[in-house]
């Protein structure tokens, strides 16, 4: 595009110009980075491409996803793609969830000093501070609730003055939650034992067996089950 | 707003566009009144897609000139790296004596490829007799990007047999049917899987799942969690495979694969991205999970995929042997997003459909059934745009239909798209737009490689001791995938790789190592007039823009 409008922004302290309009990652590779680290899934899902910037005359350092902000002028930014985090190793089968099975894992959690500097820093807009909470309290339902979006990026466990890694706290807690306290539908256990004793085995015999005119013919006498609209 | 590029924007859209959003907001009540069109038969979808979708577009492929599917006709992208030579030169590389030797070697970090792993444990294979190697992190993968759910067939009112046909259906009956039995019989036992290993799917205040439909079903089996249902599962295996304590080393992309003097898969050559040193490893059974081609960017399409997508594993098995097949139908998800540019592309999951959005041209007019198979209703959205003229254009040139969104809110009651979508509903509000209260413009994108190289339904390739699940196979939906049958596939064609790779891995001694398949294959190349300078596999897509690459110096090699 030759008219493009192109603005200045700082990678790693170096001044570049790039379009306006793109997000940090395309305005990257306009500029002349390839990327090894620090790119990912490119939708906002994956969490590889956490990002500190600052505006030009502030302070404050802000945290995104390079693959979802749009660059702005004067951006001072660097990219932070790993978080050397230790996670505690689990067998789910065996964990209690009790209170206190959290903080038996990870006992950092009770350092948290509610600074809330984990909830700014975090690119998915989750209040991590208060599923920190509800992990201090073994309340595994709030923190799987609160900490559903979270893409492991990793920036909150950076920036905590507790050194909390928590991600890896949400992630055990959601899979204890589940678990403990969403069973198995009967429905899905029904199934599982009509698969077990071969209920289907007949059926799918001649199904595979069929030819396709049997198929076409079939397909098109389908019922489309219709949806109930709630009113 | 006050971010650049977003002045002169009311609510995240140019003026220009608000005319023709109100004319959707105008026949919004009457749409929700009157209901859908209704699908359309066989004759009219095979007239749509001869017409206007991509894949019948001749001139965009070309026969593939050598090796075991020689005469199949590709995309140019794919024929492009079939038709090229090593990446790494194999002459450079020293196999006498390996650098790690495993049992079981898992080429791939995404979803097929720790399910392998977890079900070679499984099997009896320790641990550390494992090694899971990827381009990327492990996760980093399409697996992790897919939104709207997962299909199984586990209600009363459907079964496998089902599923079965809405697959092959959807699949123009292309599909390989030993390979959807094992995709709908598996499809329960997977989920209970996940259950057991703590997924948390969404269900209903009486604890069964929340399902819905999904484009070509006939019955509601999409369970999902929120509109992060490939997050939630593949970082809770994620999660499981490191617990197991499976070795996994990152940023070090396969680049051929190895095999041993009876031309049995022993192994793969490993490229270190940060070093730049190759790295050889030898083992027993070798799993191919390496993923799809969206980054290819077929007949130019933006994509939906990760920034690995560059079919390296395609290539490979190719080199070595395996045959590809299907490799003419490639996926266009119907909606991916068309404004603002910045996100281009990106996927609006097909749970916004089955949830009720419905897509309306530039007069607010609804032009087809929202939820055709997905070949069938990205033909209808091109077909609005360039055939019927009513498409709406975007400032750079792109066209584009509403999904009009807020449907959803008025359907299900007001907030169930910001619970059930909120990753959509924070990708829209990142750039400024509410698609609870406007509707998103949204044109086809690139989404999925539908077919791959072939396999059993015991994941096993034509190449003795290698196995395959996952994007990378081929076979399982024929020319045409329908929603929720991909995190199906990886799942079960992923346990299928791994529990047949650990039998095999067990029945079978470590051999010499060879990489001259690789080099008979470029002397094919050679023989078949196949003169480039092309290398593959890619390993990563270059973004970088000309100005920059023309300028390049290569100083500190």
């Amino acid at each position: 595009m030759a008219d493009e409008k192109l603005t200045q922004i700082y990678i790693m302290g170096k001044a570049y110009d790039v379009p306006v309009g793109v997000t940090i990652m395309d305005a990257m590779e306009y500029a002349g980075y390839r990327f090894i680290r620090g790119a990912g899934c490119r939708s906002g899902f994956c969490g590889a491409c956490g990002t500190v910037y600052r505006r030009e005359g502030e302070y404050r350092l802000e945290f995104v996803l390079a693959c979802q902000e749009m660059v702005e002028e004067g951006m001072h930014l660097t990219q932070l793609p790993f978080t050397p985090a230790p996670r505690s190793d689990y067998t789910l089968s065996e964990l209690d969830p009790s209170e206190n099975v959290l903080l038996q894992h990870y006992p950092e959690v009770a350092r948290c000093v509610s600074c809330n500097t984990c909830t700014k820093a975090c690119p998915q807009e989750i209040e991590v501070m208060d599923y920190v909470q509800a992990a201090l309290r073994g309340d595994l339902e709030r923190v799987a609730e609160l900490s559903f979006d979270c893409i492991s990026c990793g920036l909150c466990a950076m920036r905590c003055p507790a050194d909390i890694k928590h991600y890896h706290v949400a992630q055990m807690a959601r899979r204890l939650h589940s678990v403990s306290d969403s069973p198995i539908p009967e429905h899905l256990k029904t199934r599982m034992g009509e698969l077990e004793s071969g209920a289907f085995r007949v059926e799918l015999d001649e199904l595979v067996s069929m030819d396709l005119d049997g198929l076409k013919a079939k397909y098109a006498k389908r019922v489309i089950e219709k949806e109930e609209v709630a009113t | 707003m006050t971010q650049p590029g977003f002045e002169g924007l009311q609510d995240g859209y140019p003026d220009y566009m608000r005319a023709s959003i109100a004319e959707v907001e105008a026949t919004r009540a009457r749409r929700l009144q009157e209901g859908h069109q209704a699908p359309l038969d066989a004759t009219g979808r095979a007239k749509l897609l001869e017409e206007w979708h991509p894949d019948y577009k001749a001139d965009r492929k070309r026969e593939i000139s050598v090796g075991p599917s020689k005469g199949d006709r590709m995309p140019h992208e794919v024929a492009d790296l079939l038709e090229a030579y090593p990446t790494v030169d194999p002459k450079s590389v020293d196999l006498s004596s390996p650098d790690l030797d495993v049992s079981v070697l898992i080429l791939g970090g995404g979803g097929a490829a720790s399910v392998a792993a977890l079900f070679a444990v499984e099997e009896g294979i320790a641990p550390k007799d494992i090694l899971m190697v990827t381009k990327l992190r492990h996760g980093d993968c399409n697996s992790v990007m897919a939104q709207g759910g997962i299909q199984a067939a586990d209600r009363d009112n459907d079964s496998p047999s089902i599923h079965y046909l809405d697959v092959l259906g959807g699949g123009h009956y292309t599909n390989k049917p030993e390979l959807v039995r094992a995709l709908v019989e598996d499809g329960p036992r997977m989920i209970d899987w996940h259950e057991k290993l703590g997924v948390l799917y969404d269900k209903l205040g009486d604890g069964t799942y929340l399902e819905a439909h999904g484009g070509g079903t006939s019955r509601m089996r999409m369970h999902s969690a929120k509109d992060y249902t490939g997050l939630e599962i593949m970082r809770v295996i994620r999660d499981e495979v490191r617990n197991v304590g499976i070795p996994i080393i990152e940023f070090a992309p396969a680049v051929d694969l190895l095999l041993d003097e009876a031309g049995h898969a022993a192994g793969a050559l490993l490229f270190n991205l940060e070093t730049d040193e190759s790295v050889v490893v030898r083992a027993r059974a070798v799993v191919l999970a390496t993923g799809g081609f969206g980054r290819l960017h077929i007949q130019g399409f933006p994509t939906t995929n990760h920034y690995g997508a560059t079919a390296d594993g395609l290539i490979m098995a190719y080199r070595a042997g395996a045959r590809l097949i299907d490799m003419d139908s490639v996926q266009y998800h119907p909606t991916g997003v068309a404004y603002p540019a910045a996100i281009l592309g990106q996927l609006a999951t097909e749970k916004l459909r089955n949830q009720g959005a419905e897509p309306v041209n530039s007069e607010g007019e609804p032009f087809v059934f929202p939820l055709e198979p997905r070949d069938v209703e990205s033909a209808a959205i091109i077909k609005e745009c360039y055939g019927e003229e009513k498409g709406v254009e975007t400032p750079s040139g792109i066209r584009g239909v509403w999904l009009d969104t807020p449907m959803i809110d008025e359907i299900h009651g007001p907030g169930t798209l910001k619970s059930r979508l909120a990753a959509m509903w924070m990708m829209w509000h990142r750039h400024g737009i509410d698609i609870t209260v406007d509707p998103a413009l949204v044109f086809p994108t690139l989404h999925y490689q539908n077919g791959g190289v072939e396999i059993h339904a015991d994941a096993a390739t034509g190449i003795p001791g290698l196995f395959a699940g996952g994007e990378v196979a081929g076979g399982v939906h024929g020319k045409n995938r329908l929603m929720g049958n991909s995190l199906l596939d990886y799942n079960v064609f992923g346990r299928r790789a791994g529990i047949s790779a650990a039998r095999w891995a067990k029945a079978h001694e470590p051999r010499n190592l060879s990489l001259k398949h690789v080099m008979t294959y470029a002397e094919e190349l050679k023989s078949a007039g196949v003169k480039t300078d092309r290398v593959a596999p890619m390993i990563l897509p270059d973004y970088r823009r000309e100005a920059v690459l023309a300028r390049r110096l290569d100083a500190l090699r």
